[in-house]
């Protein structure tokens, strides 16, 4: 298991030093394109590409440029957005990360625990009404885009309710976990609801399938001839089996939601994290910041990839030999 | 062991025709991924040395347990898969080493028939387009020409061709496996390698199926190399018998001589293991021979025994046994067997 | 029988709700096991020999399945069990094999753990103790090293490996019959002796077991009584000895010689049944054998009894022949599939 685990992680390491390679080719090698006045931004005058020149060291071979992008980014963590003069890109990406991560994580939670709940209990009332109702609310929910939903939300709760039901809901916006954790909790909630409910039905669909599935396994039938009461049957073996492809599928969406996926989420609800970064540093053609942020990217997605593959083989003991 | 050695002693009355297949040490070898921190590749040896000889209209069974390499031979036999070593002739040509585009030529003469006759079909494809495939592969006339063709090997197999136009969902088992026959007579093969063509049949259906191999290979002179686990399938079809264990030929003979005195341990306990239908006519073999039970399983054929394959579950085994493989000779009865201590001549 | 059988099953039907209508699988059978003996069911594909012996222990779960009849065990019928109680039979005091050992453990769990949940969900013990006895099972099946091997994950063991485990785990609580499926079916025949081996042995222990199989020369090696099933009905039943020396149905016959054998003489051509299978869903009202029988005439349009024959009172069989000179019937059937066209009659 230990040896699995050092593996899968040397394997990501590499994976993401073939990613660093491939951005800084995207960046700093594409044919008929000066990279300097890419960095620089719009209308740069000659004595900023001059020192983008020199900091980049364009005059330089091929791996000295990898090599100082990556000392940039990584060791002097100086990389400097043109387009906002002087704001620093690392520091920018360190602050982002903990907004993603609160809404991402506390979307995740909720999910997961509603989509496990609403897709066990449909396979359990398959044949029964309550099944195609509770699948019809996991319809709706992945068919409301997180734009026109986080929309709706703010209008209601900030507009048209906000003097009545709602007028305990904060403005948009984003408060420190550190700073008040009530707070934070407060402006999280409705962000987090709309992420999860386009999640929590795809999950429940999902996850009612494989259920469905698993219970009529050769070994559920097994468990029932054991004397094993329904409740064990369906906890204790279907669910345990039928959790392993969620899983997966749960650290992947998780790694990209992370690594910017969120940004619908993140722009209507006024949230500064990565995926508001990132749609900033697009509008403004900021490379500088859409390096930094692509390489953040795939760091947690390959993360996720490796941490993915290791949990499946915990819960999969078949997999701890492939 | 060498394909001399199978041709000086093969005398069967039976297999008088000439040799159709012939092959010569085949090896069928996979490399497995490295395991863990064993960082050695491992190998797996499905066929190891098989030598064998086919004669035109005689029929050669293959049995063996599951793992012993019976079906890769099948495959390595019709060039389905590349061999690792050895050679296989065909029809008195070397298709060892022939390109898929030279091969293509010697295709229509050698036919194979799957066991599971649900997975072997296209299920989105009418019977009659499955049975006209390969004619229209091999360019075998035009449109009517072919309907034609389809329409008679629908009656050669005892279907109705009413019944070209049914997806293979629509027919049962028997009548399946009836199409995947007709689908390998189309193109008038003069060898067809059946894998395990009965076994997912139901007793009843499997005699049906059995006879029409039978009445086949009498109408149309045909050859068969017919693989099959079920030691009275084969008994019923196979001239000759090649028993296999863990990749290698361990015993092969003529059905009445192998059947009534087997000379490798392995045989006499293949054949003990089989529970006889006791009808009161006494033939049942409890009066004939002691039961032997063998302990244990059939090793992984990664890590094979030395010497003999057959030794850790032999209960004839001595040192001689670990130390050398034995190799497959002729017996005083004319039959060969790769054993140190054979049983009966 | 001397005993008040342990297992007396009667009328039982089950029938499943399809988009074509109902279709009867298991049409009004009667059988029963008396305690410590072992009883062959035989049958091909849509006999209902499985599909019944799931209804006994109640394991039909679909919604569109009817069960009617009863089942009586030790004079309880099983049918009407709350629940609860069910739950206490099963695995206690009826367990049960099935036929395929790859797929029959949750791949999840070690062996042993399956095992000791088991014996937890019937015995008050503890984990340690229902562990100490999984080993102790799982050597007694002829597991080597099993105090290792309990702790394996289904996967680790081969098929024959899991069958025995599967076994193991269905002896764990000492039932008094095993109802087995076909539990050798998967498995090659070196080890399928063994298993054959251990199921005698858990008899001799005193256990009552129900096999399941298509395979004659099975029953014919174990079996104290013969149960042979056609189109979810009873066709014949009898002595081991009686069904396989002197059978009475045709469709036993049929069985019986259309199985190639590893002795006797070599026919060049098998004896056949004519068609395929019956299938729950095209029942014929009366023999449900009738249209693959040669010696078919008016009276098969109606429904035969299980009624006894002129020997042995145990045997009995369900067909509307003479019940003298059977034995000469039979010899002119199998002169006659010589000849005959086997071609399967289009559905």
């Amino acid at each position: 298991m230990l040896s699995f685990a050092l593996k899968r992680f040397a394997s990501a390491l590499l994976v993401m030093f073939a990613i660093s390679v491939l951005v800084f080719l995207i960046f700093f090698a594409t044919p008929g394109v000066d990279p300097a006045a890419r960095i620089a931004g719009r209308n740069a005058d000659p004595a900023t590409l001059a020192q983008v020149r020199h900091s980049f060291g364009l005059d330089r071979p091929m791996p000295v440029r990898y090599l100082l992008m990556m000392r940039h980014l990584l060791i002097d963590r100086d990389l400097e957005s043109f387009v906002n003069r002087g704001s620093r890109v690392i520091p920018q990406i360190l602050q982002a990360t903990p907004v993603t991560l609160s809404l991402v994580v506390g979307a995740a939670l909720i999910w997961m625990v509603a989509g496990v709940v609403m897709g066990t209990a449909a396979a359990t009332l398959r044949g029964r009404a309550a099944d195609p109702l509770i699948m019809l609310v996991g319809v709706v929910g992945v068919s409301l885009p997180a734009y026109w939903l986080g929309e709706v939300v703010n209008l209601v709760t900030q507009k048209q309710l906000h003097s009545s039901v709602f007028s305990w809901v904060p403005p948009p916006g984003y408060v420190g976990i550190g700073r008040d954790p009530g707070q934070w909790a407060l402006h999280m909630l409705f962000p987090w609801l709309t992420l999860a409910l386009l999640y929590a039905g795809i999950y429940a669909r999902l996850l009612r399938g494989e259920v469905v599935t698993a219970l009529n396994e050769d070994y559920v039938r097994t468990a029932r001839a054991k004397g094993l009461s329904e409740r064990r049957i369906l906890l204790r073996h279907a669910l345990r089996c039928s959790l392993i492809p969620i899983v997966s599928l749960f650290g992947l969406d998780f790694g990209a939601l992370v690594g910017g996926a969120a940004l619908l989420t993140e722009v209507v609800f006024g949230l500064p994290g990565i995926g508001k970064l990132t749609y900033d540093a697009l509008q403004n053609l900021d490379l500088p910041v859409i390096m930094g942020t692509v390489l953040y990217a795939a760091f947690f997605v390959v993360l996720a990839n490796a941490l993915v593959d290791i949990l499946y083989a915990r819960l999969d003991p078949r997999a701890r030999h492939a | 062991m060498t394909a001399q050695e199978v041709v000086t002693v093969e005398q069967a009355p039976s297999s008088g025709g000439a040799v159709l297949l012939r092959a010569t040490d085949v090896s069928k070898h996979y490399t497995l991924r490295p395991d863990g921190l064993a960082r050695r590749r491992r190998i797996l040896r499905a066929v190891d040395g098989v030598s064998l000889e086919v004669r035109t209209g005689e029929t050669l069974g293959v049995v063996g347990e599951s793992g012993c390499g019976k079906s890769t031979l099948g495959r390595c036999l019709v060039r389905l898969t590349e061999l690792t070593g050895g050679r296989v002739e065909f029809d008195g040509k070397d298709i060892t080493g022939l390109s898929s585009r030279r091969l293509r030529p010697l295709r229509p003469g050698m036919q194979l028939v799957f066991q599971d006759p649900q997975a072997s079909l296209n299920p989105r494809r009418r019977a009659g387009d499955i049975v006209a495939e390969p004619l229209l592969v091999h360019r075998y006339g035009d449109a009517a020409a072919v309907r034609r063709r389809v329409a008679e090997l629908f009656d050669v197999v005892g279907l109705s061709s009413a019944h070209r136009d049914r997806y293979p969902h629509e027919f049962s088992g028997g009548q399946r496996q009836r199409i995947g026959i007709a689908r390998a007579l189309a193109t008038e093969p003069k060898l067809i390698v059946a894998d395990e063509p009965v076994s997912a049949l139901d007793v009843s259906i499997q005699a049906q199926v059995l006879n029409l191999f039978a009445d086949l290979q009498e109408r149309f002179g045909l050859t068969y190399v017919f693989i099959a686990h079920d030691l009275g399938v084969v008994r019923h079809v196979s001239d000759r018998i090649a028993v296999m264990y863990l990749g290698e030929i361990v015993e092969l003979g003529g059905t009445e001589a192998l059947f009534g005195a087997p000379a490798h341990p392995y045989t006499e306990a293949l054949l003990s293991a089989v529970p006889d239908i006791d009808d009161g006519t006494g033939t049942a073999k409890a009066s004939r021979r002691e039961r032997v039970v063998l302990s244990g399983e059939v090793p992984n054929p990664v890590n094979k025994p030395t010497g003999c394959p057959f030794r850790t579950r032999c209960a004839h085994a001595r040192d001689l046994c670990a130390r050398e493989r034995p190799s497959l000779t002729g017996t005083a009865s004319g039959r060969l067997v790769a054993c140190h201590y054979p049983l009966a001549g | 029988m001397p005993d008040q059988p342990l297992l007396d099953v009667r009328d039982l039907r089950v029938s499943f709700r399809t988009r074509q209508g109902t279709v009867t699988a298991v049409d009004g059978l009667s059988f029963s096991v008396a305690p410590g003996e072992i009883l062959g069911v035989v049958g091909e594909s849509g006999s209902g020999k499985s599909v019944s012996m799931l209804a006994v222990l109640r394991l039909l779960t679909n919604p569109n399945v009817t069960v009617s009849g009863e089942v009586l065990f030790r004079g309880r019928d099983l049918l009407t069990l709350p629940d609860r109680e069910m739950r206490s039979v099963r695995g206690r005091e009826i367990a049960m094999v099935f036929q395929d050992p790859m797929t029959a453990l949750t791949p999840v769990y070690t062996v042993g753990w399956q095992i000791a949940e088991q014996i937890r969900a019937h015995e008050p013990v503890s984990r340690r103790e229902a562990h100490a006895r999984a080993v102790q099972l799982l050597s007694d099946v002829g597991i080597p090293d099993a105090a290792s091997r309990v702790n394996a994950y289904p996967h680790e063991f081969s098929g024959g490996m899991r069958q025995r485990a599967v076994i193991a785990m269905a002896l764990s609580c000492g039932p008094s019959l095993l109802i087995a499926d076909e539990p050798t079916t998967a498995l090659d025949v070196t080890v399928q002796a063994q298993i054959l081996d251990l199921m005698r042995q858990l008899n001799e222990g005193g256990s009552a077991v129900v096999l399941i199989t298509h395979d004659m020369g099975v029953i014919s090696q174990i079996a104290d009584r013969v149960l042979v099933m056609y189109g979810g009905r009873a066709a014949e039943e009898g002595p081991r000895r009686a069904v396989f020396h002197g059978p009475r149905h045709p469709y036993t016959w049929g069985l019986l010689d259309s199985v190639p054998r590893v002795d006797g003489p070599r026919l060049r051509r098998l004896p056949t049944i004519a068609g395929v299978p019956v299938t729950p869903g095209s029942l014929p009202e009366g023999c449900a054998f009738a249209p693959r029988c040669r010696l078919r005439h008016e009276r098969c349009e109606e429904r035969p009894p299980l009624s006894v024959g002129d020997g042995d009172a145990a045997h009995r069989d369900a067909c509307w022949l003479p019940s003298g000179g059977r034995a000469a019937l039979r010899l002119t059937t199998r002169t006659a599939t010589g000849k005959d066209t086997d071609t399967e009659v289009a559905s």
